[in-house]
This record gives structure tokens, sequence and C-alpha cells, in this order.
């Protein structure tokens, strides 16, 4: 374990001592962060590690003495060179921020201001606390845009963060951040926001630049294989306590607590899928064209097929057009060209001239069970809704088969009478689920269910489809840029880029030897258990670049 | 849309009680000289006929002539026009800048003493009516400290500082009426604002809180901003009537209410027609503007 009395005093830059963060939720104030300590030295990069509602992103930002709207510090000391910024008075904890420690949010979209240029947001701090003058700072963020690998480094700060694409946004957030030098970033989930693709950039330019600078970093992440290329030390926390800290090699490859060796066995261990030999084609697309306000062409010639009791991944990055395959099929776009067949037959391209009989046929679950549920509607009357709608069920018929759906999800009978705010996200991806199995569909479409949820819960999520595929025959259309849940879930895979499918197969022959290039450039991408894994892959392209192949086709 | 409020302008006029000739003519008229009056004023067309007359001389700018005196209703309304817009210029110069100013302040101080006190002044102002702020003003401004005086006539030759000076209180009144609205507006769009993630980062960034308000809530609110005060621009013009009859203003609302009591309809319709096409444009203004204010909109990529 570690303790700073153990390093030398004059390094230790950053020293928090049994922090206690609270809450004020329901009425009450309710503890977030339960006693947690660390501490990071000059030039060092702590990771923390966790869950959603760890308090990893609380302690992240309390260490520039700030909480959210809501929250407060209830005790505790943080100590920055010395200074205790618990409790310090505004203005010193505002001269602070910025030139000594400084942040990086997860959405760079959201939190750079739209109504101003790249270059004004930059300078801002500097030229405000007298750093450096005006032209100065433009300079300086002209050599830190070309640090970054960002294109046309002199004039990109003219530009406004929507005309500027999310990762290389995400990529001037980090310059800002390095704008007056600070002695501490704190990176609060940089790359989670991100396709792999875009991630692995944004990673490696993270790197280089605090390893050039000698900065100091907090490293906030829920995925540890993306943290473990990044930190010297790694914390895990949970529901506000520590569980462990430790170098990052030795966490990686010797865990102490079991918390730890559950989210490493994350990446490693899925399960296999069985093998189908139906070969009734549920649905088949064919040679499928759409465009959003007959200009911007989103998909270009698609065609695949789903045979029933499989499951296909749809996978690539965003812009690909994946979710707009899957508004195609569900009649919301229709297509400017090609047709959909269900079962041979080729169906209406209008969602409201389709009989009710077909919807019943083909169901959807989203990305976010929050909004997906109505929040006023017992979770009895959310999967009473299509029992009624599809099969004109009421009463005693209605209430049993709501309770095997409940059985289905691995949810108790009880929870018939709970309202979404008093389930988990996980669990209300499950009501979500039964809704959808409610009306006893051929095929169900899934657009990213798992990307909102924690690592462990949509594992979980992952293992009740298949459970649910074995049982049912029901056939998976499933939409993802994650390319576990496709190795974990899929038969077939269909890979796609720029509106076009660039190739499509059995997985064992699409995720073997050899690749397809931009099948690789995804595979590649993705963060292994292993420090030395983003060195290795910059290298590798480095020289594929050096070479004169691009990868991107 | 103007035309369907020509239309609704039309009707209601029609459905004023009374008839212009009786009233012109007196009692002393014969059954004979209101028919003949009427003939003469093609008073006895049918009403839809009527309404296509009149609509067709508009179009071809012709507002027709009033019935009363029997000079040209734009000769009329004229000068008419220029002092009401000179009057709600005034007061718009006046109270835009300080309504934003209070309602960034009161969003910068929220919740604080400063932000009770101008939330309470302002909404204190807006539930009198108009005419009760006017009098009051002019008691104290005008009878009590005579400052000001009392009634805003205004006239040929006069120079600038004299027009300025003579309609100080209806100016005032207007800027008491209108500053509370918008002022709340500009408060509320910022707050609303302060929620974002980019707020958050700005105070994180270490930014000061009155640049935060300035430099990074107010460009993204604009848009409610401009809306209530194109909306109160409107009002300016149109929502006049009371305070120009208050102080005896020569402005487009009296002649629009002297004009009523003497039945002299012409006059009437015109003055609705002109308040209607100012609202229309102002609001159409206010659409524009707000999409002007779009960043996203404003810089494709």
């Amino acid at each position: 374990m570690s303790d700073p009395v153990y390093t030398s005093k004059t390094n230790c830059l950053l020293n928090i001592r049994d922090l206690y963060i609270e809450g004020y939720q329901e009425e009450e104030w309710r503890q977030i962060v339960k006693g947690v300590s660390l501490h990071v030295n000059r030039g060092e990069v702590l990771g923390l590690i966790g869950e959603s509602g760890a308090g990893k992103s609380t302690i992240g930002i309390a260490t520039m003495g700030y909480t959210r709207a809501g929250c407060r510090i209830k005790s505790g000391s943080i100590l920055f060179e010395g200074n205790e910024l618990f409790g310090a008075d505004d203005e010193t904890l505002r001269k602070m921020r910025g030139p000594r420690i400084s942040y990086v949010a997860q959405s760079a979209a959201a939190s750079f201001n739209p109504a101003q240029k790249l270059t004004h947001q930059f300078v801002e701090t500097a030229v405000q606390e007298g750093v450096m003058s005006f032209a100065e700072a433009e300079g300086r963020a002209k050599e830190l845009f070309r640090r970054l690998d960002l294109p046309d480094p002199d004039k990109i700060g003219e530009r406004y963060p929507h005309q500027v694409s999310g990762g290389q946004l995400q990529r001037c957030m980090v310059a800002m951040a390095m704008a007056c030098n600070p002695d501490l970033i704190v990176f609060d989930e940089p790359t989670t926001a991100l396709d792999v693709t875009t991630q692995i950039e944004v990673l490696g330019a993270i790197k280089e630049v605090i390893e050039a600078y000698g900065t100091a970093a907090i490293y906030i992440s829920h995925d540890l294989a993306v943290v473990a290329q990044i930190a010297d030390r790694i914390m895990v926390l949970r529901h506000g306590f520590e569980v462990e800290t430790g170098e990052t090699r030795q966490m990686i490859e010797n865990p102490k607590e079991d918390y730890t060796r559950e989210l490493l066995s994350v990446r490693k261990s899925r399960g296999e899928t069985v093998d189908h030999e139906s070969e009734e084609i549920v649905l088949e697309v064919k040679n499928v064209k759409a465009a959003y306000g007959n200009k911007v062409i989103v998909l270009d010639g698609v065609s695949t097929k789903i045979v029933r009791g499989e499951t296909v991944s749809i996978v690539g990055e965003s812009g690909s057009g994946k979710s707009t395959l899957a508004r195609v099929i569900t009649g919301l776009l229709p297509p400017i060209d090609g047709e959909v067949r269900f079962h041979g037959n080729s169906i209406q391209p209008m969602l409201k001239k389709r009989p009710k009989e077909l919807l019943r046929r083909m169901q959807m679950i989203y990305q976010m069970p929050d909004t997906a549920l109505n929040p006023k509607h017992k979770v009895k009357k959310i999967l009473g809704r299509p029992l009624n709608f599809y099969f004109g069920m009421s009463g005693k018929e209605r209430d049993l088969r709501i309770l095997e759906l409940l059985e289905m999800i691995e949810l108790e009978p009880e929870y018939a009478e709970r309202l979404p705010d008093e389930l988990s996200g996980g669990e209300k991806q499950r009501v979500c689920i039964a809704r959808a199995l409610a009306a006893e569909p051929e095929l169900i479409i899934c657009d990213e269910v798992t990307s909102a949820l924690d690592q462990l819960v949509a594992k979980g999520i992952l293992k009740l489809l298949q459970k649910l595929q074995n049982e049912l025959k029901v056939s998976y259309m499933f939409i993802t840029h994650d390319l576990d849940t496709v190795k974990a879930i899929s038969d077939h895979i269909v890979v796609m880029y720029q509106g076009k499918v660039v190739e499509q197969g059995q997985k064992t022959v699409i995720l073997d030897p050899p690749y397809e290039p931009y099948t690789d450039l995804l595979l590649s991408s993705v963060p292994e258990m292993d420090p030395d894994w983003l060195n290795r892959v910059i290298e590798h392209r480095q020289k594929l670049a050096d070479k004169g192949v691009n990868i991107r086709t | 849309m103007l035309f369907i409020i020509s239309v609704m302008i039309f009707i209601g006029v029609e459905a004023l009680p009374g008839d212009l000739a009786e009233s012109i003519l007196g009692q002393a008229a014969t059954p004979e000289s209101i028919d003949a009056f009427r003939r003469a004023l093609q008073l006895d067309l049918p009403p839809h006929i009527r309404y296509l007359y009149w609509i067709g001389g508009i179009l071809q700018g012709e507002l027709g002539t009033s019935l009363a005196n029997n000079r040209p209703i734009a000769d009329l309304l004229g000068a008419r026009i220029g002092n009401t817009f000179f009057l709600a210029t005034t007061a718009a110069v006046v109270s835009i800048p300080i309504s934003i100013a209070l309602g960034m302040l009161a969003a910068l101080y929220r919740e604080s003493f400063f932000d009770k006190f101008i939330s309470i002044s302002t909404l204190s102002m807006i539930s009198f009516p108009e005419f009760f702020v006017a009098y009051i003003l002019m008691v104290l401004l005008a009878v009590e400290f005579q400052i000001f005086p009392s009634l805003a006539t205004v006239s040929e030759g006069m120079t600038f500082l004299e027009r300025l000076y003579a309609i100080a209180l209806p100016a005032l009144t207007l800027t008491l009426i209108v500053i509370a609205h918008m002022m709340r507006m500009t408060r509320a769009a910022i707050i609303n604002v302060l929620a974002s993630p980019y707020i958050e980062m700005a105070h994180l960034k270490g930014i000061k809180k009155a640049r935060i308000i300035v430099y990074h809530a107010t460009p993204n609110s604009l848009s409610p901003i401009i809306n209530v005060v194109v909306l109160n621009l409107a009002y300016l013009v149109v929502g006049v009537v009371l305070v120009e009859v208050v102080f005896v203003y020569p402005g487009l609302g009296q002649l629009l209410v002297d004009s009523v009591s003497k039945r002299d309809l012409p006059v009437v319709q015109a003055s609705c027609l002109i308040f209607s096409a100012v609202y229309i444009l102002l609001n159409l203004l206010a659409d524009v503007l707000s999409i002007l204010a779009n960043p996203k909109l404003r810089h494709p990529k």
C-alpha cells in the first residue's frame, strides 16, 4: 500500500487525507466519498478506477477544491503543495484553477463554449491571470495543437467547437488544460465518449504530452485497460471506498482484491456461443441506400441478412451508418433505394403503414434505459402495455404473463410494483428487454444496449440475452461500437465504415487472421490489459505509416 | 398573416356600435340627409364589397381619406407615426441596456439581497396598471418637484433636446413598465445556461464569476433574450395608447382613441393595420435574430 510517509516530502504534490464528500439526495445528506486518502507525486500519473457511483469524478474535481451543485466536502484535508484547499476562500481556489491544477472533462463537445472560438477559450485563463499576453498564449496554443497532432495547428484555433470533430476537440481540451503548464491535470474519463479508433489517438496524445512536460495527472476511467496504459499507480474505488492501490503492473498481474480481479476478468473471459443450424432467414436487407434530407448519403448499397435464432452484430465507428440501418429496418427512415424483406416478403418502408402484426414481430431495445422507460409508470404497467396492445390481454391473464416475463429477466415478482426510479441501470435495461419480449418478437434490434452500463452489469445483460436466445430462438441485431461485446455475443458480424459494408461473415472468419485492413484497425484499437499495449500499437502504426500504408480505407 | 389580420380589423371595426352618419350629422339629421351622406361615402354597399375597396386601396398605397375632416389619412398618420416611434425608441434606448445589465447582475448575485431587491421592485412596477404609474410619476416629478412637464406636447420646430425633455415622463413610464419583463427573462435565460458543462469548465479553468456571466453565459442565452426584447419593443410601439392619452402626446395611439370616439372608421382601420404590421415585422425580426445568435448556424462546418 502506498503512503505519503514513504515518499519524500518535497516530491509530494497533492496529498488527500480522509476525504468525506456528501451529496444532498432525497432530503438528506448522503456520503458519496467515504474517507479516501491518496497522494500524487510530481510528474506522476495516478489512475482512479471504478464503476459509476464509485465517487471517482467527485474526488477528481475535489482536488481543485470544487464540488458540483448539491455536494459538499464534509471533512478531510486536501493539501496541494502543502497548502490546504479544503475551506480555502473562493479567490485563492479560483487562482489555483487553471495555472496550477487544470481539468479535462469527459465530453469536450459539451465542455467547450459553443459561442467562442477555440483560441479565445484556450488563452482565457492565461491572459486573465497575467501569466502570458494574448499573443504569447496564442503561440503556445499553436505549439500545443501541433504537439497533439491536430490538423492545421496554426488555423484550427480560429474555429468554433462544432466545426471540429469529437476526437480533435478532446485533444484541444487537453491542450487547453496544458495552457499555463500546470503542475497537475485531472483527466475525467477523457476518452470514454470516443470511438475505439479515436480513443487510441487521444490516449497516445495525452501520454506523449504529459510525459514531455513532466506534468502530474489524475486519470479517471471506468476502463482498467485504458488506465493501465497511462498510469504509474492505480487506485480502485467502489461505493466511495478505496478497494486497493498499487503500481500499475503489479495491479494488472497480481491484484489483491476479488473486486479488482472481477474488473480484470471483464475483458478476458466471454462465453462461447452455440452453433445454430437453422437456415430460416428472418430479415433481409437488400442494397439499401438511405440519406438524410435527400442530400447526405449515410447508407450506400447495404445488404445483409439475419437467420432465426442468430445474432448479427453491426460494428463501426460513429458515423458509419449502423444506427441509420436500424432506422431503415424499423421504418423510421424510409430508404431512397433498395428494400427490406421480412420472412421473404418485401415490407412497407414507412413505419406508419406497417400492420400491427409486423410491428409485434420486430422489437427494439435502446441505449439509454433511463429515457426509454416512462418514469411515472410502474414496471407492471410498462410490461402490461404491449401485452394488451398486441394480444388484448387483461386482468389475471396479463398479471400472470408479467410474472413470467419478470422471471425470464431474473427479477423478483415484487419488481412489478416498482417505478423505474427505484431500479438500477442494469435492472432498467432488463425491464426494457422484458418489454420487447412481451410482444413475442422474432427479431430484436439492440442499439448499443450495454454501452451506458458499467462493465460488470453489461456482462450480466449479455448473459441474459444469450440465455433468452437459447430458450426462445429469437434473433438479435446488435448495433455496437464495442468490439468486446461483439466477440461475446455474435454469430455473424457486419463491419461498416462510412455507410458501406466493409466485410461481413461468420464471427470466426472475421475475428481470426488474416484481417481485412479496417477490421484490423478496429480490433487493434481495443485496449488490452497490458501496460505496454499502447506503446506497441502506436509503434506498429508508425512503422506502417512510414512504409506508406494508409490504414484508413 | 397580415391579410388575415386586415380581415379581422375590418370585422372588428364593423362591429363597433353606432353610425358614422348619425354621429357626424348630429341632432339635425333628417333621414334624407343621412341617406345622401351614406351614399357619398359608399356606406350603403355590403361589407364585403367595402372590404375589397379598402384593401385594394391599401395595396396601391392609398390609405383613404378621413371621414371626419376629409383629409388624406396618410398625411394624418405621417407625423403621428414619427412621434410614436420617437417615444418608443427613446424608451427602448434607455430600457434595453438597463434591463439586460440588471438581468446579468441578478444572475451573477443570484439569491442575494441585491437580486431579491431588483426582482421585487421591478415586479411591483409591472403589477401596477400603466396609467397609474403614469399619474404617480406626474404627481411626483411634474407637480410635486416640477422637474418635467406633465403634458408631452411636441410641435414642429422643436430641437431634439427639447423634444426629449418633453417626452421624459411618458418615456420613463414606458421604461419602468418594460424593464421588469426583460430583466427577469435575461436573468432566467442566463441562469438556465449556468447549469451547462461549459460553465463548470469555466469555473474549473479559474475564470472570474463576472466574466463567466458576460463571456460564457450571455452569448449562449441570446436567443430567449432577443425574443423578449423584441416582444417588448413591439409593446413599446403598440401598447402606448394609454400612455399617450394620459400625457396628451400626439402619437398614433391618441389618434386611434380620438378616431374611435369620432367614429372615423378609415382612420381606425389604418392605425390598427399599422400597429399589426409593426408587431408582425418585429416578431419576424426576433426569429431572424435568434437564428443569427446561434453560432452553429452562423458558422457552418
